[in-house]
């Protein structure tokens, strides 16, 4: 079933009439205002879309990134990556379901591709935990990650989580190290990164897979210190109030280009990633082969210059009069 | 006189007792009466319970640091507001509020000094300073300290007290995590030491990042250390949790601290740790100073 958001109500009711008329004209075809209609009406419904996409503000763009029907990490391994070949396992003990990643083919060349992995079905995202990772998936993420500096294959991550998994295994595993150990190691991996976050950035959970040479955000992804929820019920005391929760915490792909956190938003399709897996897919693509060619520029040690540069500015403060 | 004993006469907290000090005070733990006095000069730990109760930044530098040895660095550095956020009072107000508490700009001290003769870049957290949360500027004062210890080839070390990071500041502080790692990913290319010394608390994005990066972590005796808090997990797997959980010595006993170190143990320890590590000598033992 189409879970439909509140702001795509009326978009889907034109939607359902557009088609109807459709419909109609195929039984009457010779009925030449039906078409007519239908182009006015189909017109029409671009433009409300992109009113409404444009529109949406930080908690409604939260519903839409976090969107039961947005592609998920393992969609866009299908549809953008040929050959694709997960690896599994942290050898430390650890399976580490929650984050996928494998070798594949993008265009012609040899990559590792990384990223959590929400899960579809009920049975799947239990399976998945929901795309929380437990400290055997990001260990197992830079197994990987490691294992793509040594054959000097470039790393891409796509971030989809709502978070590291609050939980009393997670926290005797080294949660805290685990994620702390990648963004060190992640920040000297002799090999080109480009991190995407293709729906919930979810705080560390998110930064495991985050630190890299080039950050690229889907429109309709946000990325977030905390989640609207923890944050309203700690700053508010009310949780309700996620939808000034998130405005404050400007967590949208528009306003993290502007503050200058990430690199470049990657277009979706017309009314979201969610409605056309294809076209979001395709987007993805082409993103990826003009990142490949700026990173293509540097040496390997103007890279990790650049890299460390870049997080080396994150922060802004005022140093008094002096 | 043991050299335990030795190290344990000279450290102290540098309070001076006010006669508005009462003269009482009851452990919140153990609920016994105990002499104020007797309680600072036992480096605030319970002498009852040997309950570590919490040092402000001032008394934290003053506890590891050799006496007129501390200069401090950035002192002026402050938050500035880039997300003009506002919760139920606006941050920039919550800022104002809490610096005229007197408790400096934000919620580290950073700086140079001595520890026992070590050179070392000290950072300690301010944790009466909006529970110690990890903004742009305790994230750049870090960088700044191990950039310094870089320069000078010195030690750094970075004692935590921290609830993690700091919303008011959004992506800006989640950020924090990663400049911090990059930073200590270039201090650890160089061959340089840095122990991360966990106190009571040490959480979220503070402990995600550079508290557990240390080349050596220690922890004072019951301190609270983990990524999610107590609560949260509560909350998440809708069960009690065991008793001790995510305290020292339970990190401790899951591999993933090096040793519990009770605070009067505390500045031999690293002193002894940093000669060990840089295959020194072990620093003669100086006056520190008296109370």
């Amino acid at each position: 079933m189409v879970q439909i958001l509140d702001f795509e109500k009326e978009l889907f009711a034109e939607e359902s009439q557009i088609r109807e008329l459709v419909s109609l004209s195929h039984m009457y075809d010779s009925v030449g205002d039906i078409t007519e209609e239908i182009t006015k009406r189909t017109k029409k419904l671009r433009r409300m879309k992109r009113e409404v996409f444009a529109g949406l503000d930080g908690w409604q763009m939260t519903r839409v990134a976090r969107h039961p029907d947005r592609p998920h990490m393992i969609d866009y391994v299908n549809h953008v990556f040929k050959d694709f070949q997960e690896l599994h396992g942290d050898r430390r003990g650890g399976y580490g379901p929650s984050i996928v990643g494998g070798l594949a083919k993008f265009d012609d060349r040899s990559v590792m591709v990384i990223g959590q992995q929400k899960g579809r079905t009920a049975e799947e995202k239990l399976r998945r935990n929901f795309g929380m990772s437990q400290p055997s998936g990001y260990r197992k993420a830079l197994r990987l990650m490691e294992l793509a500096e040594k054959f000097r294959l470039p790393i891409i991550t796509l971030i989809d989580t709502p978070g590291a998994y609050p939980g009393i295994d997670a926290e005797e595993k080294g949660q805290s190290e685990a994620i702390a150990y990648n963004l060190f190691k992640m920040s000297g991996l002799k090999t080109p990164i480009i991190v995407m976050i293709i729906g919930e950035g979810g705080s560390g959970g998110a930064l495991a897979l985050g630190v890299g040479d080039r950050i690229l955000m889907l429109e309709h992804s946000v990325y977030s210190v905390i989640s609207p929820e923890g944050c309203a019920s700690i700053l508010w005391d009310d949780k309700t109030k996620v939808s000034q929760a998130a405005k404050a915490l400007c967590l949208t792909a528009k306003e993290l280009l502007e503050l200058n956190v990430i690199d470049q938003i990657v277009k979706e399709p017309l009314g979201g990633a969610h409605r056309n897996h294809r076209r979001a897919a395709a987007f993805v693509r082409r993103a990826l082969r003009a990142n490949f060619k700026i990173i293509a520029n540097h040496s390997t040690e103007e890279m990790l210059e650049l890299r460390h540069e870049k997080f080396r500015r994150m922060g802004e403060f005022t140093e008094g009069e002096k | 006189m043991s050299w335990f004993d030795k190290i344990v006469s000279k450290t102290s907290l540098g309070i001076k007792s006010s006669k508005t000090d009462e003269i009482w005070f009851q452990c919140g733990k153990c609920n016994e009466q105990i002499y104020t006095a007797e309680f600072v000069e036992n480096l605030k730990v319970c002498v009852k319970c040997n309950h570590h109760y919490r040092l402000n930044g001032r008394e934290r530098i003053h506890l590891l640091i050799d006496q007129d040895t501390f200069k401090e660095c950035d002192a002026e550095m402050a938050a500035s507001d880039p997300l003009k956020f506002k919760d139920k009072k606006k941050y920039k107000d919550r800022l104002k509020a809490t610096q005229k508490q007197g408790l400096g700009h934000d919620a580290m001290i950073s700086g140079s000094g001595k520890l026992q003769g070590h050179e070392v870049e000290l950072c300690v957290f301010e944790f009466n300073f909006m529970g110690g949360s990890m903004g742009s500027v305790v994230g750049e004062k870090i960088t700044r300290s191990i950039e310094r210890a870089i320069e000078k080839r010195s030690a750094v070390i970075i004692v935590s007290c921290s609830g993690g990071a700091r919303m008011q500041e959004g992506i800006f502080s989640l950020m924090q995590m990663a400049k911090t790692s990059c930073a200590l990913k270039n201090l650890s290319d160089c061959g340089l030491p840095y122990i991360s010394v966990l106190t009571d608390p040490t959480t979220g994005g503070v402990s995600a990042s550079f508290a557990m990066l240390g080349d050596i972590i220690v922890a004072e005796p019951g301190a609270l250390i983990g990524f999610a808090g107590p609560r949260v997990i509560e909350q998440t797997i809708q069960q009690k949790l065991p008793e001790g959980f995510q305290r020292s010595k339970f990190l401790l006993e899951h591999g993933l601290i090096d040793q519990v170190i009770p605070r009067a143990q505390l500045k031999y320890s690293l002193a002894n740790l940093l000669s060990l590590l840089k295959d020194l000598p072990m620093p003669a033992t100086e006056n520190t100073q008296t109370l």
